[in-house]
């Protein structure tokens, strides 16, 4: 597989940034009571959502849980819009009736954005289902978080999923914690691509299973090849990001599950640091280049907030529709 | 128009074969639909002339059944889904109240969900407390979906054919102990009944019978036996209790003063509860009784068949109810 270029990599690290500036923008905004509801921010796990975006072909399709703002920028959603549907707005992404964790957006292929643990992974398997009946070349990345692996709902969907061949790349964000616990307090088995063996799931497909989710170089070769795979094969994989978040599970976690030295320590591979590292290495000239973006994306952000603070709130008309077709 | 003598199960068989002759995206998945032939053989033979892409037998995972069916749904396809019992839809409820009910709204309408959940319910087979429930009005309460409950064959086809064409999500609920039920069906592959509306049964100007499915039986001996004193009972079949229709209720209790709502399930919260606050609401003026409910105990169904049928409603509660309200 080829290495990714300077171009598309320079790209990957506007999407990084974007996500972390934008999820700073939203604490912010959150503090201010501007955001209500629950938000659970991306920032630490940016190259996994990248990752996977920059490796999805035209047709694939991308589902996740509530920490959905990372993926649904990637997936090329509206910044103004996914902003916008932060504030509450009727120029939101979903009008203002999702939220934080209900980004979606059917043009683009991104599936949502979905709030109850586990929930979202039928849905997964029944969209890929779709594309096994009208035999279309498409494969499904269902991403959750770690804790998601211990619900029923993953049981069910991966050996649905393996039963009955979807074209799924089942993908668990291993972040460290579900909510506040350990993944081996909550696993009994913590090697968490080992999960698929009860399902039957390829183990040996000829790349790790299990990779680097602080390097979106990694995440991106990774997911290419599983999609690849599972579109030769037509039966599903499950893989594995480790990854590292370095804000609470939402806003208010008190975090008395880990020390700070853990947090520090993780963000010495502060995946756009990673990158950045990496470009600047290969290409000295590119550094006024990755500066320069930093500067456009805080424009953009602001630019963003001052889209959704305009904006109109939803109406009653809202309030009533798109409940039935 | 053809017109056949059909039972239920033939009725709901009819109608499912139609639809997936009709259009290519209607498949059907779940428990024991394909080799077994449908639980209750309402699928039996499908496998063979519809092949294993279109008949999709299933694990036992009713949260995958439901949910996958979600997922296919927003994609495009039109799926049939069963859950063997409605008991079993318990294990599903998150996948049929968070996700099938409320994808589309949460999106801003992003995403249509033209799927039909198929399941059966009712008790009074000595199954035990956990298999014997009536428990279809919980899953009325919820907006993003329709449920529909059928009493009669005539209305199995009609109705299954308009939720499997209908863009929204629809629970379709089905008697276990009435697929035998005979009624006159349209041989018609585009017979179709229109979704939510109610249906007067039996014309009636003493007292207004609200019911629907194991209720109608009930009702309908009730009325026989009402007869041969002189009482005419008008009985309304709800046939959907999401949309629900009580304009025909409201018009017949103008006309007759009094009303009983005789249903199979639990008597708190139940379908009598929300029919009689609608009653109270819109008609008062013209009760001249207190508005009756008759329905299951208030209490878990046991084995025993002489304490079960204790515990469930049957003709005779119906006339004593009517009674009251004369």
């Amino acid at each position: 597989m080829a290495a990714p270029t300077k171009e598309t990599m320079i790209n990957w690290y506007r999407q990084m940034v974007l996500i972390r500036r934008f999820e700073e923008k939203c604490a912010e905004l959150y503090q201010q009571g501007k955001i209500g509801g629950f938000l659970h921010l991306y920032i630490g796990q940016e190259a996994t959502g990248v990752g996977i975006a920059a490796a999805l072909r035209q047709n694939d399709h991308a589902i996740t849980a509530y920490r959905d703002h990372g993926i649904a920028l990637a997936m090329g959603l509206d910044v103004n819009a996914v902003m916008a549907e932060m504030l509450g707005k009727r120029t939101g992404v979903s009008g203002g009736k999702g939220g934080s964790m209900h980004l979606a957006s059917r043009e683009k292929n991104f599936w949502g954005g979905h709030g109850i643990v586990g929930g979202h992974l039928p849905l997964a398997a029944g969209i890929a289902l779709k594309a096994k009946y009208l035999e279309e070349d498409e494969v499904v990345v269902a991403m959750m978080g770690d804790g998601a692996t211990n619900i029923g709902y993953f049981h069910e969907s991966l050996n649905l999923s393996a039963v009955w061949g979807l074209p799924v790349l089942w993908l668990v964000e291993n972040n460290g914690y579900g909510m506040g616990t350990a993944v081996d307090r909550a696993s009994g088995q913590a090697d968490l691509v080992k999960k698929g063996i009860g399902y039957g799931l390829e183990q040996d497909p000829g790349f790790s299973l299990s990779f680097n989710g602080m390097d979106v170089v990694e995440v991106h070769e990774a997911v290419s090849k599983g999609i690849e795979w599972i579109s030769r094969n037509g039966r599903p994989l499950f893989m594995e990001s480790r990854t590292y978040r370095f804000q609470g599970h939402s806003m208010g976690d008190p975090e008395r599950y880990r020390t700070k030295d853990e947090v520090a320590r993780y963000a010495e591979g502060d995946p756009i640091g990673v990158l950045r590292n990496r470009l600047i290495e290969k290409h000295k000239s590119v550094q006024a280049t990755l500066d320069k973006i930093e500067v456009e994306v805080v424009d953009e952000i602001a630019k963003a907030v001052e889209f959704a603070e305009s904006s109109p709130v939803p109406t009653y008309e809202d309030l009533v529709s798109y409940v039935y077709a | 128009m053809a017109e056949k003598n059909i039972t239920i199960r033939e009725a709901l068989s009819a109608a499912l074969r139609e639809e997936m002759l009709r259009d290519e995206r209607v498949f059907i998945m779940g428990e024991e639909v394909g080799v077994w032939g449908g639980t209750y053989a309402v699928t039996r033979g499908f496998l063979d002339e519809f092949g294993a892409r279109r008949v999709r037998d299933t694990p036992i995972s009713e949260m995958v059944i439901a949910g996958s069916a979600v997922g296919a749904a927003m994609a495009g396809l039109r799926p049939i889904a069963e859950i063997m019992t409605i008991n079993f839809a318990f294990v599903a409820m998150d996948a049929i109240v968070n996700h099938m009910a409320k994808v589309r709204y949460m999106f801003n309408g992003q995403f249509k969900v033209p799927m039909v959940l198929r399941t059966t319910t009712g008790g009074g087979k000595q199954l035990g407390a956990t298999h014997s429930h009536a428990p279809e009005v919980v899953f009325a309460h919820f907006p993003g979906m329709y449920v529909a409950v059928p009493g009669t064959a005539y209305d199995a086809k009609g109705m299954l054919k308009a939720a499997i064409r209908d863009d929204n999500p629809v629970m379709f609920v089905e008697h276990s102990t009435m697929l035998q039920r005979r009624s006159v069906v349209p041989d018609d592959p585009d017979f179709v009944l229109p979704i939510g509306k109610s249906d007067v049964k039996r014309q009636g100007k003493d007292v207004t019978i609200v019911t629907y499915q194991k209720g109608l039986e009930w009702s309908t001996q009730a009325a026989d036996i009402l007869a041969k004193d002189g009482i005419e009972a008008e009985i309304i079949d709800l046939r959907w209790l999401r949309p629900l229709d009580l304009e025909p209720v409201f018009e017949s209790v103008k006309k007759t003063n009094r009303a009983v709502i005789v249903e199979e399930s639990l008597p708190r919260y139940n379908v009598g509860a929300e029919v009689t606050a609608q009653i109270q609401d819109q008609v008062f003026d013209y009760l001249d009784a207190p508005v009756k409910r008759v329905s299951a105990l208030d209490n878990p169904l046991p084995y025993a068949s002489n304490i079960e049928m204790m515990a469930l409603p049957d003709a005779q509660k119906v006339v004593a109810a009517v009674k009251e309200v004369l």
